[in-house]
């Protein structure tokens, strides 16, 4: 046995683990798991463990297919946090085709051969995303009722939701996902965590254990916790702002300390290619009809494609560096993505725009000026597109777009689609509260 | 094995022979820019400096080889009676020294000391560092008796680092060495295990790995001091 899975036996044994929980992810970003018996440990390894994918969104096909679950070793670690006192572990899992060969609808393979498309050109993707989310009330019927303005709550949420927060991140450390700030959002029991950067593949693997660990914690102090992009009308939504960074030969390849404004050339070609893609891209990053009701003007989400230095309503927000010049924090801060998404997939598009950026060397439009506040109709000189304003128009931009295709793949882009065509059709088949309250008595 | 420095890079037929005769690997270095520009990808193992008649170049080639970012180490001087008084207020350049004319079988006996110590930590089974702890048998680590549980490249680069406590390491011998091929992140990628294995040392215990600005990080101090 190779030592990697050497080391995951060993500690197995050492640890007292009882159950090894394999995780994968659907196309729509929902975490999966099974678990086996440290017995299973070896074939696991070996040969991966079989199951059965039909009834996986985004796996099934025509006939039906047994998968092949492969963990990662290197992704091993225990589950520590109240709930598992029965010794577990996980680990993420690469899925195969019964021959091996890998399976096309696996998103966690869609962004490492991203990843090793711009490797092949010298680079290494980093991000760290904001991740935004609230905590409610739980068994309000599926009714959002905010901690901290609701009624004889008050007194004693401010503890529950610190307590909350301290929690998260003690456990968030102690399972190697490092946080870089926290605190309290704009919104009533709105909340954010700031990850560090780290590679894109294990990034997105950390979100997925992020979006567990936040709402298993919730769910222990009997609350309920949701990353769903908008939950309250008249409130800012919950963004997953990230910033992405390239490396090459362990330098930033955004930085030019020669060039005026500390951006290389390769920072410029690759802000031009999210920007020239962002509307494809859209689809993916934010994926479903609540989405769109988050990315309007007014709430501190972007709704034209631009860039900006000094404008917090840009799409694409260049933090400054600090001073003193410690080159390896120059970064680009892409806000259109919110914690719905699948990270795999919203990590892949990103990069993938990003490099067709730097490939075809597209020209850099001009910045946004400060003032813009990101809604006003006229902008001058600026390009005033805007970013797709429900799921039915990003899905018209992603399937005419080569870029997606390509970073996809036939199977997962088509899948992708067809689900979320029915998504849409479902919406808009509903008459809404909305409607309702404006047409009913008057008409 | 890694490879010593030696100075000057001719030395004497008595010290030649000694390194040859028990398998040492050496590369002589003549002038300070060789300390730089001579050094191996894995750094230098070690060095012996003789310093000769002309002693201001030899004290050049100790300060050459100590003060950079990352010291080489451990260091063993071989000096004249004549001049021992200069060792005076001079003992972060040297670990170990030997009087000149020495004996060719206590400059054998002091250089394998010295590289033992050094080498003792790596071989053994357990690696123990203050609260730290490493079982190297059973990949068992822990602080202050507290588990770690730490994935397998975590582990990897705790015992490595902690195998030379006190020694810099830069993110490209930490990438070669730890990770042992061209990995995914590049040298960006030990940043980011060094801030995992921070959060998982807990705040106590994050400052035992130090980061040595611009150049790497280090794991507490050296034994020796």
């Amino acid at each position: 046995m190779e030592r990697p899975q050497d080391y995951v036996q060993r500690r197995v044994e050492e640890r007292g683990v009882r159950l090894i929980r394999l995780w994968f992810t659907d196309v729509q970003g929902q975490l999966k798991s099974f678990a086996i018996s440290p017995a299973e440990l070896e074939t696991a390894f070996e040969n991966g463990m079989i199951f059965d994918g039909s009834s996986i969104d985004g796996f099934s096909r025509v006939r039906e297919e047994d998968m092949v679950a492969r963990p990662d070793p290197a992704t091993f670690e225990l589950m520590r946090w109240g709930g598992n006192d029965e010794n577990a572990a996980r680990m993420f899992c690469d899925i195969e085709r019964a021959d091996g060969s890998p399976f096309p609808g696996d998103s966690r393979q869609v962004l490492r051969r991203s990843m090793e498309r711009a490797h092949a050109e010298g680079f290494t993707f980093f991000t760290a995303p904001e991740l935004e989310y609230f905590l409610f009330e739980a068994d309000r019927n599926g009714e959002p009722v905010p901690l901290d303005n609701g009624s004889y709550f008050d007194l004693t949420t401010a503890d529950v939701a610190s307590s909350i927060r301290r929690q998260t991140l003690t456990t968030l450390e102690a399972m190697g996902i490092p946080v870089e700030y926290s605190f309290h959002e704009d919104a009533p029991s709105q909340h954010e965590i700031d990850l560090r950067y780290t590679d894109a593949l294990t990034m997105a693997d950390n979100v997925m254990t992020f979006r567990l660990i936040v709402r298993e914690i919730a769910l222990e102090h009997g609350v309920h916790a949701t990353f769903m992009p908008k939950p309250l009308t008249g409130v800012q939504g919950s963004g997953m702002h990230t910033h992405l960074s390239l490396f090459r030969d362990g330098v930033n390849a955004f930085h030019d300390p020669e060039s005026p404004d500390g951006l290389s050339e390769i920072a410029r070609g690759f802000i031009a290619g999210l920007l020239h893609h962002a509307r494809e891209i859209t689809a993916v990053t934010n994926q479903l009809v609540n989405s769109y009701k988050r990315l309007v003007a007014g709430y501190e989400a972007p709704v034209n494609v631009s860039w900006a230095r000094a404008n917090r309503a840009a799409l694409i927000r260049v933090p400054t560096s600090r001073e003193g010049g410690v080159d390896d924090t120059t970064r680009i801060e892409y806000r259109a993505p919110d914690p719905a998404c699948n990270p795999y997939l919203a990590f892949a598009v990103m990069l993938a725009a990003g490099m067709k950026g730097i490939e075809q060397g597209y020209e850099l439009p001009l910045e946004a000026p400060p003032s813009m506040t990101g809604f006003t109709e006229h902008g001058g000189l600026i390009d005033q597109a805007q970013l797709p304003q429900s799921l039915d128009e990003a899905l018209d931009e992603m399937e005419k777009s080569d870029l997606v295709a390509d970073t996809l793949g036939d199977h997962l882009f088509s899948w992708f689609l067809r689900n979320k065509r029915r998504e849409w059709n479902d919406y808009k088949a509903q008459v809404t509260p909305f409607e309702l309250d404006r047409y009913y008595s008057n008409l | 094995m890694s490879v010593l420095a030696i100075y000057p890079s001719d030395p004497v037929p008595e010290l030649a022979q000694l390194l040859d005769l028990s398998g040492f690997i050496w590369k002589g270095v003549e002038r300070p820019s060789d300390v730089h520009d001579l050094e191996p990808d894995e750094g230098w193992g070690g060095a012996i400096v003789q310093v000769g008649s002309d002693s201001d170049v030899g004290w050049g080639m100790l300060r050459a080889l100590r003060k950079r970012d990352v010291p080489v180490s451990p260091l063993l001087l071989i000096i004249r009676g004549s001049e021992l008084q200069e060792l005076e207020l001079r003992d972060e350049l040297f670990d170990d020294f030997c009087l000149d004319p020495f004996h060719p079988r206590e400059l054998e006996a002091r250089i394998k000391h010295m590289l033992a110590s050094e080498i003792e930590s790596i071989t053994g089974e357990r690696i123990e560092y203050g609260p730290l702890l490493l079982d190297l048998e059973t990949y068992e680590a822990s602080v202050d008796s507290q588990p770690l549980d730490l994935t397998f490249m975590e582990y990897e680069l705790l015992r490595f680092l902690a195998a030379s406590p006190g020694r810099v390491f830069t993110r490209e011998v930490l990438l070669s060495r730890v990770w042992g091929y061209e990995y995914y992140g590049g040298a960006r990628t030990v940043d980011v295990h060094i801030r995992r294995l921070r959060a998982k040392l807990g705040e106590e215990y994050a400052s035992l790995i130090q980061t040595v600005r611009s150049v790497g990080y280090r794991l507490g101090e050296s034994r020796r001091r």
